[in-house]
């Protein structure tokens, strides 16, 4: 039996979601020309949700019949996801007004995406990690489309939305098969099961729930609608899509697999090995020939995300497994900063009618704007794994894990591949400072504040690292 | 198996006897092809207008708007199945749920999803 | 009583057919048929191992509840989205809404 105690363990989350549902109906007093209001309210809740979340460190619950459990993992990325909301928030802010997109709404589905994905984080059911699934995607499917009258943007919704709601079927396949096969869905039941189970249907259902969850995080070959849908969509939108729902499919198929599924670490392996290394190679490859910064960071979304699964290879092996998570996490956390920040130069230089964009408009931009520029140079330089920035720290964390692990391979090929990338990084770099040209970029205030923050994060933490990924360490304690 | 049988016994039955009924007017009824008769059947009003003409939008706007909150008592059967074993926190689950979809349901009325024009 | 792996083949069909419809048809709303398909699938799934394992452990019927709920949900966003495009484009074909290449 359910009680008011359970609601505790989930206390943040119940605090956004009433609070959208308010501002949905306080957006509806609030004239046409004044939703920066709107904007303003949302990033309140935001932030009263990221002092809430941060208040939970160190505890350790579970509520509603051990369907959402609360503890260090699940507090780290909600906080993570938090700043992600706070940073997109800001991001649009200037954004949506300036390319006439300003419509309430928007606020009001970006906080019901970052509930789903804090949803994600604290399932500890398969029943709610497909419920969580679907209230991060419904509303990213409609921010995907919000520039409304552009054909480019509804496209992206529409592909968004086909291919989004195909994978869900392959998850939610994928959870049945499960649950035939163990009787259960609760994460912990199934462990419990394992043992006296059908080994090939378990088998075939984790691996359709893997397919699926590829499809979000956009794992190669399932990442055919990335770039499609990172360039048809407000470039707000993608910047807190490719940070946010990455986040949150890896912190489910994180937790799915860690807790639910050591014992098939022997069969999936060898998968998740191919699906990494194969995700590097297509993506960075891929990612040489585009002339358009939106489908240039697509790319590099797409290759992240084959760095992020190598923290996975090794989930099935006990002695390894918590540091590579921690690392997985904390890779995470860079990615999700510097992803923020290079889409906030993006945005900078974005004109009305998908002008700005090409990677030609960067030409001039580091004796125009030499601040932009620079931080412009600190993303690239993060994206690629140099020095001195928080890519670095994040793929040092995760090759040396993986190589503990014992996949020297995988690790040789992350470490070819980030060369590879270097090419494409660099070039926008040398397009920057090299070339002559008159860009011209729009400054507004909250635009500049996060991409400064981004730019300093990623090189004041990459400086001093330990605490976080001490924290990142914490955080996956007590999962196993 | 055989509780079965007595219904493969009936289907085969009804296609039998409904068979006979269609070979027999095809071999003995008279044919006589008129405009009349080969008009589509309306309930007996003249037809008018192609038969895939367009809808106004704002009918599946209002169909989306149905389904939505349609499915939504799905939930509530369950819920008055064992409404007294969950006693009054059953009843406050319930009323947040409400107020939720009213919270959808207030939205779309003061965005005019509701009127027709 | 019929033995549940009729069930499951039947799921494991429906989810194919509803997989090869949204891999070969053209037409968005076909699409979307596909995928409603696939769920469908699932919801077979779910009541079969639910009525032939535990009958006490109800999770599978509210599994199977859930399941169509949010598919509405997500049926109502697509709908929209699909009625958008063709109000701009006059088509539902996938192949002509294709601004956008590799």
């Amino acid at each position: 039996m359910m009680s008011f105690s359970d609601f505790t363990t989930i206390l943040p989350l119940v605090v956004l979601t009433a609070w959208a549902c308010v501002l949905l109906l306080v957006d509806l007093l609030i004239p046409r020309n004044r939703k920066g209001i709107t904007a303003l309210f949302s990033a309140l809740g935001l932030a009263l949700t990221l002092g809430l979340t941060i208040a939970q460190l160190g505890r350790q619950g579970s509520g509603f019949n051990d369907m959402v459990v609360l503890d260090g993992f699940s507090v780290f990325v909600n906080a993570l996801l938090l700043v992600s909301g706070l940073l997109g928030v800001a991001l649009a802010y200037g954004y949506v007004k300036r390319m006439g997109l300003e419509r309430g709404e928007y606020y009001t589905l970006l906080l019901f995406s970052v509930a789903g994905m804090m949803l994600m984080a604290q399932a500890a059911d398969l029943i709610v990690v497909f419920l969580a699934l679907e209230l991060l995607s419904i509303p990213l499917y409609i921010l995907a489309a919000f520039a409304r009258p552009k054909v480019e943007s509804e496209e992206a919704g529409l592909k968004y939305f086909l291919l989004g709601a195909f994978s869900a079927g392959f998850v939610v396949y994928g959870i049945a098969l499960v649950y035939g096969a163990t009787g259960t869905t609760a994460l912990s039941g199934i462990v419990a099961a394992i043992p006296s189970s059908s080994t090939l249907m378990l088998t075939i259902g984790a691996a359709l729930i893997l397919v699926g969850l590829g499809f979000k995080i956009a794992a190669v070959p399932f990442h055919m609608w990335t770039p499609d849908v990172y360039q048809g969509a407000p470039s707000a939108v993608t910047a807190f899509m490719a940070a946010g729902a990455k986040v949150a499919g890896f912190s489910a198929l994180l937790r799915i697999f860690a807790t639910a599924f050591p014992s098939l670490g022997s069969s999936m392996s060898d998968v998740l090995w191919a699906l990494a290394a194969l995700t590097m190679i297509v993506g960075n490859l891929i990612a040489i020939s585009q002339s358009d910064i939106k489908r240039l960071l697509a790319y590099s979304s797409i290759a992240h995300a084959g760095y992020i699964l190598m923290a996975f290879v090794p989930f099935g092996n006990p002695d390894v497994r918590a540091v590579s998570v921690a690392a997985g996490l904390f890779y995470l956390v860079s990615y999700a900063i510097t992803n923020f920040g290079a889409w906030g130069v993006v945005i900078a230089l974005e004109k009305a009618e998908g002008r700005g964009l090409a990677l030609d408009d960067y030409a001039g931009l580091g004796r125009k704007y030499p601040a932009l520029a620079a931080a412009m140079t600190i993303f690239m330089l993060s994206l690629i794994g140099l020095p001195p920035t928080l890519g670095l720290v994040g793929k040092f964390y995760l090759f040396r894990a993986v190589i503990a692990g014992g996949y020297v391979g995988l690790a040789v090929i992350g470490v070819l591949t980030s060369l590879i990338s270097a090419y494409y990084y660099l070039r926008v770099v040398v397009i920057m400072y090299m070339r002559e040209g008159e860009p011209t970029t729009t400054s507004e205030p909250y635009l500049n504040m996060t991409t400064a923050f981004a730019a300093l994060v990623t090189v004041i933490v990459s400086l001093v690292p330990a605490p976080l990924f001490a924290w990142a360490s914490s955080a996956v304690l007590k999962l196993f | 198996m055989h509780e079965y049988i007595a219904i493969a016994v009936l289907i085969g039955l009804a296609t039998l006897i409904a068979l006979i009924a269609i070979v027999l007017g095809e071999l003995f009824g008279p044919k006589k092809k008129s405009a009349v008769k080969s008009m589509p059947y309306e309930s007996g009003m003249d037809p008018y207008g192609e038969g895939t003409r367009r809808m106004p939008v704002h009918f599946y706007l209002i169909a989306v708007l149905f389904i939505l909150f349609d499915i939504e008592v799905v939930f509530f059967l369950p819920w008055a199945v064992v409404f007294r074993k969950l006693g009054l926190f059953g009843l406050i689950e319930m009323i947040i749920f409400i107020a939720i979809l009213l919270v959808g349901y207030v939205y779309a009325w003061k965005k005019g999803a509701l009127e027709w024009e | 009583m019929i033995p549940i792996s009729w069930y499951l083949t039947l799921s494991a069909a429906l989810f194919s057919i509803g997989l090869f419809g949204v891999l070969t048809r053209r037409n968005a709303i076909a699409i979307l048929l596909g995928i409603e398909l696939m769920l469908n699938a699932v919801n077979v799934n779910l009541a079969a191992f639910w009525r032939y394992g535990d009958v006490n452990q109800i999770t599978g019927q509210i599994f199977a509840i859930i399941v169509f709920a949010v598919a509405a949900a997500e049926v109502a966003v697509g709908l929209a989205l699909v009625i958008s495009v063709y109000r701009k484009k006059n088509t539902v074909i996938a192949e002509e809404i294709d601004l956008m290449k590799w």
